[in-house]
């Protein structure tokens, strides 16, 4: 028998010595880290330039005039309080009516449902659901509370509308937020006996509660940016208001919105002075970026109490 | 020790998730204040047999249960109030899991789900749990701090605490040393002889001399059916009943 072969065992300074092949590795990572690093600025610039843009072209108009007046001499002059007060309205009542259902669905559907094919076949219409396009959404709205409930074409209607709209994509968020909360907390908690409520009430919900309203307040700003589902159903080109009137609109009455007064004022009405659209954009965008920014503090600030 | 009153009883019990049966009609008894060491392979359906005892197996949608499992005589099947079934017995999962809750509020988690708010009784219950589960002097300066936060073995403890805060007349634990160290395992094994004065212990375990060291009687479970069961002395001989057994704690196969 021959004497087994030992392998040479590198010396210290050949084991780490900078072969091709450990080159051409630091390369490649050097490359993919500042292709990376491209396309997330990428991301942004787009962002900032629209803003600039906005900014830019809306600032002859822009002033706290402009937000608290009403139009005034066919939308030519004057402010946008009426439509600003009229996107309030709506998006308010409608995440009063779809917060509620949505994450109380939500907390059914996934804390309590049995896992089965009924239970897979309602995720899967959610899923869907949060998938059709508004103009859908403004069709059926439409046909089941302007005419089928006969709310007529109002504020009602629109918020309504843009409940069923927003209602799929909470149920969504608020369920995996719930998912987020780990397995091993519910169990423990049945072992000493706690009901399902308990368990939800104590552990589940403190836990995720920063996901389920982020998850909502991300449809405030859906809300307020969609026309083609207020249009069908309760938004009017213009309505007559008073200068910074705080409830100008009933629930059966019809109203303004920002969303559609920019279209309005866009499109519909000749000779309008230059910036007015632009400020209607950047007042609009303001507030959904303003309320982005409420999302994120108060995601951060619950994230920051959570406890794992 | 034959004629000590049973505290479990189980007959004929079968378990299938879907069409696969992991427990397949096993009978036998768990007896007062003792020991009941399980062992075996991963697999084999010791934890689910646990999970059958609080019912927390009805959790498992796809579970099936024929057979029956008495705790002091009643067909825990039958039970009306599943949650003080749940509180009968005391449950500890192989990882901590310490509840994203203050320690004190950890413990009383449990009574308070039961209903108990008297805050002196409370912190009654907080502090003898937490000594039986040798953590209190660890923690009794900072009931306040969050239980998630105390290291791996002090979790464990808490979780120890947490199922006896209840008050059971049985506690299982489900391989709780797989995750902490010897040190505080050896701590926690010393706790589970005091309180064996007091309740019966069920410990399934992983670690074959863990079983031999603490447990009065041992049942070898494999496959879903009990190779053997006898006192742990019996199976740990060198001529215990079935050649399995004695392959098995000698490491030779499982």
């Amino acid at each position: 028998m021959s004497a087994p072969v030992v392998p040479a065992v590198p010396t210290v300074p050949a084991r780490f010595a900078r072969t091709p092949h450990v080159a051409r590795r630091e390369r490649t990572e050097q490359i993919a880290k500042w292709v990376f690093f491209a396309m997330s600025v990428s991301m942004i610039l787009p962002l900032i330039a629209i803003v600039a843009y906005l900014l830019y072209r809306a600032a002859p108009s822009l002033s706290l005039e402009f937000l608290l007046d009403v139009p005034r001499k066919g939308m030519r002059e004057g402010g946008i309080w009426s439509a600003f007060v009229g996107t309030l309205y709506l998006v308010w009542i409608s995440l009063a009516v779809a917060a509620p259902i949505g994450v109380l669905a939500a907390i059914y559907l996934h804390e309590y449902a049995r896992d089965n094919w009924v239970n897979r076949l309602i995720h899967l219409a959610v899923i869907n659901l949060a998938g059709v396009p508004s103009i859908v959404h403004a069709l059926f709205g439409l046909g089941a509370f302007v005419y089928a409930a006969r709310f007529g074409y109002s504020v009602l209607s629109a918020a309504l509308t843009l409940a069923i709209m927003t209602l799929p994509v909470i149920i969504a968020s608020t369920r995996e937020a719930l998912a987020s909360v780990p397995k091993e907390f519910r169990q423990a908690c049945w072992n000493v006996g706690a009901t399902r409520w308990q368990t939800i009430r104590r552990v589940v919900l403190p836990n995720s509660i920063s996901g389920i309203l982020t998850g909502i307040i991300l449809q405030v700003s859906r809300a307020a940016g969609e026309t083609a589902p207020i249009m069908f159903t309760g938004a009017v080109f213009f309505k007559a208001v008073q200068r910074g009137e705080l409830f100008p609109y009933g629930l059966n009455d019809q109203c303004m919105a920002l969303s559609m007064h920019l279209y309005t004022v866009s499109t519909q009405v000749p000779n309008v002075k230059e910036s007015i659209p632009y400020a209607t954009a950047v007042v609009l965008l303001g507030s959904v970026l303003m309320v982005n920014a409420t999302a994120i503090a108060l995601r951060v600030w619950l994230r920051n109490r959570k406890r794992w | 020790m034959n004629d000590r009153a049973k505290t479990i009883e189980v007959e004929d019990l079968r378990l299938a998730y879907g069409g696969r049966e992991v427990l397949h009609g096993i009978s036998f008894d768990i007896r007062r204040n003792e020991i009941f060491g399980i062992i075996g392979p991963a697999q084999s359906g010791k934890s689910s047999l646990l999970r059958c005892f609080n019912r927390t197996i009805d959790f498992e949608p796809t579970a099936a249960v024929t057979g029956s499992i008495r705790l002091e005589g009643e067909d825990v099947r039958r039970v009306k109030d599943v949650f003080a079934l749940r509180r009968r017995i005391g449950m500890v999962a192989p990882l901590p899991v310490g509840l994203p809750l203050s320690i004190y509020d950890n413990v009383a988690f449990a009574p308070r789900s039961a209903g108990l708010r008297n805050r002196s009784d409370l912190d009654a219950i907080v502090e003898r749990c937490l000594r039986q589960a040798a953590l209190w002097d660890e923690v009794k300066d900072r009931l306040t701090s969050l239980g998630t936060a105390l290291s791996g073995g002090q979790q464990q403890r808490l979780t120890i605490a947490r199922a006896l805060s209840h008050q059971p007349e049985v506690l299982c634990l489900d391989e709780f040393s797989i995750a902490i160290d010897p040190v505080t395992t050896m701590r926690i094994e010393d706790v589970l002889k005091e309180l064996r004065r007091d309740i019966t212990i069920v410990l399934v375990t992983n670690l074959v001399q863990q079983a031999r060291r603490l447990a009065d009687r041992t049942m070898f479970l494999w496959k879903g059916e009990i190779v053997e069961l006898d006192t742990t002395e019996v199976i740990f001989s060198d001529q215990p009943g079935e050649r399995h057994t004695f392959e098995y704690v000698r490491g030779i196969f499982g």
